[in-house]
This record gives structure tokens, sequence and C-alpha cells, in this order.
């Protein structure tokens, strides 16, 4: 089943520094897709439309379409609230609210008006299993979340989004700040979440995107250079471009 | 010659060093002398009687409590009107207002606004608020006054708290489907609040310490009680030092020296308060 489907889009940054052009790409539900390429390809601010986090910056034209189960999510009178419950993001940079490990899981929940503390301690120990963090801060749920390490505190950040129950989690470059075990055990979560869930991610290396793809879509310069299954297009590519990034010539 | 050269370098360290330190103390001694030439000159006069007790003999004898409670009116009042303004403007500033042109207009404005010297908005708040108005001269008037020359302060010390809240804080947020304004209740403004707080002491601060602007529109020369509603003009702390020290003959030194001693402590109970509220947040921060 078809998850996103993006036509025609183009987005230019007032600055006039980063762009996308023209792009058409589907991405299939309950799959992990990986946008990959070196770095100011796009990758990252077509991440952000599929939550309408671009509004916060400074765009100069956003054109086309991206349709999440057939409604265009760049409609000005999409409700990105309800849209931002569905989508869920995790930052390459893991940011931790100023609050508690069990406040930061539950902020989301809350500012959507759940009161009920049943629900929230379900919601906490579910994201948490999810995230294969909740043996390490069971006992400690209370603490400040900043007290966590690094690698600890991207796998809050991703149980903070799982406990809304997004339909797509979207992850930009989520263990680049990572040692090699954190970082397995984000990706593992991954294999597991793919299940339930719609997976977006950008890598942070080849190696990664390889590791973890379903589908793959290899961008540069703002453009969609090639897309399709992640076994073929990282053994077989079909574009001279993507061969030589992949195998390491350029990037 | 390379000796020589390495003996400077140790010579010009230490001279340098010294002159800093030497710099740095005598900018600090005059503050120091004034404050133990005030509590020698008047800590005599400090009694229960002169804190709680109305003037008599021409004010040359009996308290100050009418213009120590007076002062606290109108610090009290000043916050009222300025403190909620002050806060709502910075948050547009910082979270709101796109960078344009009126931004532009509202924060040289501000900026200008706290260089005008406050006689001037003594005079402003005696058109506006005493005859315009017609407030009288009132604590009402005099808390109004008071108020339009701490808003600089509280505006531009807020704005800067806001903003040194990290920008990614408000994404997340926003990520999580949380609206501006949530994220502003939940996150922005708790963590801003020790810098806030901070400068709305300093703003209050000088309200409570300025003559001028309340000299036209709510001090008392003499009042045989206290102000019984925000209408009533009322005696003050710093009105109140000026008349015993200019207006009064044969006054006692001692009078005026317990005086200044009284509101220097009310300024720097404050000063004392801003102090701690933002070292016990810095020590809280942990980002």
């Amino acid at each position: 089943m078809n998850k996103i489907v993006i036509e025609r889009f183009s987005l230019q940054y007032a600055d006039g520094t980063e762009s996308l052009r023209n792009i058409n790409l589907t991405i299939r539900e309950k799959a992990i897709t990986v946008l990959f390429g070196p770095a100011g390809g796009g990758k990252s601010s077509l991440l952000r439309c599929f939550n309408r986090l671009n509004d916060l910056a400074d765009l100069k034209t956003v054109d086309g379409r991206i349709l999440l189960d057939g409604q265009d999510i760049l409609d000005p009178k999409m409700d990105v609230i309800s849209l931002r419950r569905k989508v869920g993001m995790v930052f390459a940079r893991p940011v931790v609210l100023p609050m508690s490990i069990r406040q930061n899981i539950c902020y989301g929940l809350e500012v959507m008006g759940e009161k009920r503390r049943a629900k929230l301690d379900e919601a906490v120990e579910r994201s948490l299993k999810q995230s294969a963090l909740w043996d390490e801060v069971k006992d400690r749920l209370d603490d400040p979340a900043i007290a966590l390490s690094g690698g600890q505190q991207q796998r809050l950040c991703l149980a903070r989004s799982l406990a809304l129950e997004p339909e797509v989690l979207l992850l930009d470059e989520p263990t680049s700040g990572l040692d090699p075990i954190s970082t397995s055990k984000v990706e593992e979560s991954l294999q597991a979440l793919k299940q339930n869930y719609t997976v977006v991610l950008v890598p942070h290396s080849v190696q990664q995107a390889a590791r973890t793809a379903d589908y793959a879509a290899f961008f540069l310069q703002g453009e969609l250079i090639e897309c399709g299954e992640g076994k073929n297009l990282f053994t077989t590519p079909a574009d001279k471009r993507t061969e030589d990034y992949v195998t390491g010539r350029f990037g | 010659m390379k000796r020589a050269f390495s003996l400077d370098r140790n010579l010009s360290q230490r001279l340098g060093f010294g002159l800093a330190s030497l710099i740095a103390v005598m900018t600090v001694t005059p503050i120091v002398i004034v404050i133990i030439y005030i509590i020698y000159q008047g800590g005599g006069a400090i009694s229960w009687e002169f804190l709680s007790g109305f003037p008599h003999d021409g004010m040359r004898q009996g308290g100050i409590f009418p213009a120590i409670i007076g002062t606290f009116y109108l610090t009290m009042g000043t916050a009222a009107f300025s403190v909620p303004l002050g806060i709502a403007a910075a948050i547009y500033l910082s979270e709101y207002a796109a960078e344009n042109w009126l931004t532009r207009l509202i924060r040289l404005a501000i900026i200008n606004l706290s260089g005008i010297p406050s006689v001037v908005y003594g005079l402003f708040g005696l058109g506006l608020f005493v005859f315009f108005l017609q407030f009288g001269t009132s604590i009402l008037s005099a808390s109004l006054t008071l108020s339009i020359m701490t808003l600089p302060v509280i505006i531009s010390t807020s704005e800067e708290a806001l903003r040194s809240v990290p920008q990614s804080f408000r994404t997340v947020s926003i990520s999580l489907g949380a609206t501006r304004w949530q994220t502003i209740q939940r996150i922005v403004l708790p963590e801003a609040l020790p810098g806030i707080i901070t400068g709305v002491i300093l703003g209050l601060e000088r309200a409570a310490g300025e003559t001028a602007p309340i000299l036209f529109t709510g001090a008392a020369f003499f009042l045989p009680q206290l102000p019984g509603s925000p209408f009533d003009a009322t005696m003050a702390l710093p009105y109140h030092l000026f008349v015993i020290s200019t207006q009064v003959p044969e006054m006692p030194f001692q009078v005026q020296y317990g005086t200044a001693l009284v509101l220097l402590s009310f300024v720097l109970v404050m000063n004392l308060i801003a102090t701690v509220i933002r070292s016990r947040a810095r020590a809280r921060r942990q980002w």
C-alpha cells in the first residue's frame, strides 16, 4: 500500500541555499524507506515537509502535492496539529525537553488534552519498550531526562514520538551523534517498528542506508536520481551517479 | 636577549593584572563607602518608632512609616501595570513578530524610551494621567507614570531571556503537535522565567527609587493619614528624602540618613532577591 505520494514537488528557500526540483516519489506503508545522498541534497527538507515543520522555515516557494492517505498535506487548510500527531519525527541531535523522562514522553499526549493517568502510564511503558529503553530507565522515570546518556536521550526522543502512536515515523539522521552500540539498538528498534509504522529514514551513512532500507531513494543536489527496492538499488543501481555514490567514489 | 624578552612578558603580565585589579577595587570602593557612610550616619535613627510611626514636629521628629508604605504601594502599582504588559510585549517580539519594519520600529522605540530623562516621564504623566484622564495627583497616576518608565527595561530583559531558550525546544514541541501558544506556556516561559523575574525586579527597583516621575503625579509633601484608595496621593521614600533634605530647615542629619538607609535597604533587598533567583536558576539549568 502507498502511504505517502509525492507529486511534482518543488521547494526553494528564501535565501536560495537549498532546493528540491520536481520530485515524484511513493513511500510504502509499513516499510523502511531511506532517503540518502550527499549533504545538501534536500533530503531533510523533504522530510520536514511530511509533518509541515517546513512552516517554521523561511521558504520562497513550495509547489506540487504531497498526499498522505490521499489527502494533500500542503493544503493551507490542513489541520497541522493532527497531522503532526500522525507523523512523528526524530531529529539528528537528541533534544530532550527540560523536564523528567516521564514528562518528556507524556508531553505530546498532554498538549492534546490527555489527562488520564492510566493512559499516560500505559503510553510511557509501551513507547519505552518499543525504543528499547524501558529496562534502563523504568526505576527512574521521574529523573531529569538530561541526565541520560546521548544514546539513551535519542531513544527517549524516539519513545516520545511513539507515545503518540503515529502512523508515519520520520527520522533525520537519528544516529549521527551516537556510538556504534546505541546505533545498532536504534536500528534494531526500527526493524521491529516497521511491522506497524511507515518509517522514513535519512541515514547518516551509505552503510546504514544499505543495512536498513526496504526501499531507497537517492537524492543529489535537489533532484531525485533513482528510487526502488533497497536490495536492487544498492547492488545493481541503474544510474551511473547512484553507482558512484554507493560504491564510495564520491560523497 | 631571549631571557630579557621573557622577563618582559612576565613583568607586563604582572603589571596588567595588577592594574586591572586596582581598577576593579577602585570601582567598588565608592559604593562601599557610600553604604558604610549611610549606615554610620543613619543607623542610629533606625528604631521601631522610626519605621512604624508618623512624622511630627514639621517632620523633624517621629517616623517615616507613611513614606515606606507609599513606596510599597507605588512599587506594587507599577508592577501591576508594567509586568503583564512588559512580558506580553516581550513574548510578542520574541515569539510571534516577524522581522520587518514594524518590529524594528518597536525595538527602536523601546531603546529610545529607556533613554528619556525621568523628569520628562513625570511631566508626561502629569499631562496624561493627572489632567487629561483626570486621575488627579494619585497613586494611580504615579504608578502609571512609573510603569511607562519601567516598561522598556522589563521588555528588553524579558525578550533577551525568551530568546536565550534554545530554538530546538520550540521545534521539538511543535513537532509533537503542540501549538505555538502551548509551546510558549509549557516550555519557553518556564525556562525564561528566572531571567524575566530578574528583569522585572531590576525595573521595579529603579521605579521604587525615582523621585522625578512621582513629583508631579502622586507624591505628597506631608499627609496626616495613610492613603485610602488608589486615587489618593501618597508620601514616598525618595520624595520624602528630597523634602527633608531641602525643604525643611533645621532638619536633624540623622533622620535624613536614616531615611536614605531605609530606601537603600528597600532597593538592596530587591537586588538580593533578583541575584538569588538568578543563581538558583543557573545552578538548575543543565542544557
